[in-house]
């Protein structure tokens, strides 16, 4: 049950916010058809702080994050080895209800995915669906709660009826933010949320990002190096599929242990 | 020395004749195209000139009868739309279920391989097999005789493989961000897809269903087939009613040796065409509509 990484992940003192694990991922493998795209990962990521992947194109970042609420399931031909434990239980053991996994582990895309429906019924979905509201007030109350969380609802409270396809590209990421919040998962993944936005609609969903540990908590993929540093706490590097070192994002960025994580974070690679 | 390679004393490539040829070519395809067209305006002008005088309120509304003048159509047409309502009611639910089978359950598995050769096949088949079917499964084996119910169950199979497909279509154009948004919420595969898919692919699905229905109006081999072609002069009254159609009403009267009738025959003519742009026209609303909601 060790980590894989070749030094402490937290210093004695500088772990002030240290936390129960999460999740939990054991000597995991992972293929597409014959093609192995992760070997032997081991992760433990703790529970209400933000955790990155960083690493090059194809390094397997965004395949980890979506082996961890099995969103690899729905691609032909994907096979899985070891185990993800989510408070304790494994989520690929027989039997386990992949739906109701989704439900508790939400997810954002890289692309903004609104449903072309109105604001509203974007985030009204994921409670319909699930039976999470009694009445239409209690419904009202949650959609609003959910739009709240994801810094948005002052922009769209005059326009909930209106099509999410007329917000623009960083209002969409954070309605689907708010719609991933709106079935209260514990834990939000999200796959480079802000690569397709400018800097200023990055900046917000960053500020978002680090407001919403304190009730989720958050694994993100970043190509961007600087986010990594600014957002989270922990940082994983990936390098073809193999988890390379994985500690406090501090340590990483200013004194990493493996000379690979140093190349990339210092720009020389990748 | 040589000149600048695009200046008009550079050497003979051959540009001069190149040149020429395409030009010939371009005037010889559109000669051909205007050919083919003035054959339909010809037929069309045909059809008018000789319909058109026949065509008026009373021949609208006025049942089949021995004597052409006050013969009329309203039988035919109401038995062409309440078939071709009770056959898109058919092929729809059916056509719609196969291909969401195929296209979001079945996957790569040998059963959805084999169905799918079958379809394409199916789509071949000329239409007169399928009134032979009709014949032997609808009409005799399972009793339902001349009925109009009889006549849609023929034209629904005949529309089916042409829903499958472009309803298959429809589904795929659905991007699979939106599949994945809809899974990340706890979403069951029904819920995505009743939810989400389908009413994105509702307006490729309708338009396909629009198409394969204006070809199926004009069907007349496997009504033919399956007994449709006696004399009815009224219009259906439920699905178990005996029932004539528009191009069966029309080959009656063609076939009679008067010329009156000949006229009356081109009058229907131009009704069953004018069904048929209408139903055209839909197709083109919903798809314009769809192609409209996909850029916003």
């Amino acid at each position: 049950m060790s980590i894989a990484a070749p030094l402490p992940t937290v210093r004695p003192g500088q772990a002030a916010q240290e936390q129960p694990t999460k999740i939990d991922v054991r000597d995991l493998h992972f293929y597409y058809g014959v093609k192995r795209a992760l070997e032997s990962i081991d992760i433990k990521i703790q529970s209400n702080l933000v955790t990155a992947f960083i690493g090059p194109s194809g390094c397997g970042k965004s395949t980890f994050l979506r082996t961890l609420n099995r969103m690899n399931d729905i691609i032909p031909l994907t096979r899985v080895e070891g185990t993800v434990e989510i408070d304790g239980k494994n989520i690929y053991a027989p039997g386990v209800d992949v739906v109701q996994l989704r439900r508790h582990v939400g997810m954002v895309f890289q692309k903004s995915n609104p449903f072309p429906k109105s604001i509203y019924e974007n985030v009204a979905y994921g409670l319909r669906i699930n039976n999470l509201a009694r009445s239409k007030a209690e419904l009202a109350d949650r959609v609003e709660e959910s739009l709240r969380a994801a810094a948005i609802w002052e922009e769209v409270k005059d326009r909930l009826h209106e099509s999410a396809l007329s917000l623009s590209g960083g209002q969409q990421q954070r309605l689907c933010i708010a719609r991933a919040l709106a079935i209260r998962p514990e834990v939000l993944l999200m796959d480079e949320p802000a690569s397709a936005l400018d800097p200023i609609a990055t900046q917000r969903i960053e500020e978002l990002i680090y407001d919403l540990k304190k009730n989720y908590t958050i694994v993100i993929v970043t190509h961007n190096m600087q986010q990594a540093a600014r957002v989270s706490d922990y940082t994983a590097f990936f390098w073809l599929g193999r988890l390379i070192e994985f500690g406090r994002t501090e340590k990483i960025f200013t004194a990493p242990a493996e000379k690979l994580t140093e190349d990339y974070v210092t720009g020389r690679c990748g | 020395m040589t000149g600048h390679p695009l200046s008009p004393d550079s050497p003979d490539t051959g540009a001069r004749r190149r040149h020429l040829l395409d030009r010939g070519f371009e005037l010889l395809a559109l000669g051909v195209l205007l050919l083919a067209l003035s054959a339909l305006a010809a037929l069309l002008y045909d059809i008018l000139s000789s319909g058109l005088g026949r065509l008026n309120w009373q021949f609208m509304t006025d049942m089949a009868s021995r004597r052409a003048s006050t013969a009329g159509i309203y039988h035919a047409l109401a038995g062409s739309i309440v078939v071709i309502a009770l056959t898109g009611a058919l092929a729809l639910p059916i056509g719609v279920a196969a291909a969401i089978y195929l296209e979001e359950y079945g996957g790569r598995s040998r059963l959805a391989r084999l169905i799918e050769i079958n379809i394409s096949n199916l789509a071949a088949v000329p239409s007169i097999i399928y009134g032979l079917l009709g014949l032997g499964l609808f009409v005799r084996a399972l009793g339902m005789d001349r009925s109009v119910m009889a006549g849609a169950s023929t034209l629904a199979l005949l529309a089916l493989p042409v829903v499958i497909l472009s309803t298959r279509e429809a589904l795929r154009t659905v991007p699979g961000t939106i599949r994945e948004g809809s899974y990340a919420l706890g979403a069951t595969k029904w819920q995505t897809v009743w939810y989400q898919v389908l009413p994105m692919a509702a307006p490729g699905i309708l338009t396909g269903l629009i198409l394969a229905l204006s070809r199926a109006i004009g069907e007349t081999a496997p009504l033919i087939t399956i007994g449709a072609l006696t004399y009815v002069p009224f219009a259906p009254d439920g699905i178990w009613s005996a029932f004539t159609v528009l191009p069966i009403q029309i080959f009656n009267w063609v076939s009679r040796p008067q010329a009156e009738f000949q006229d009356n025959a081109a009058a229907g003519i131009i009704v069953l065409l004018g069904l048929l742009l209408l139903m055209n026209a839909m197709a083109i609303f919903l798809r314009d509509r769809y192609q409209r909601r996909m850029r916003a």
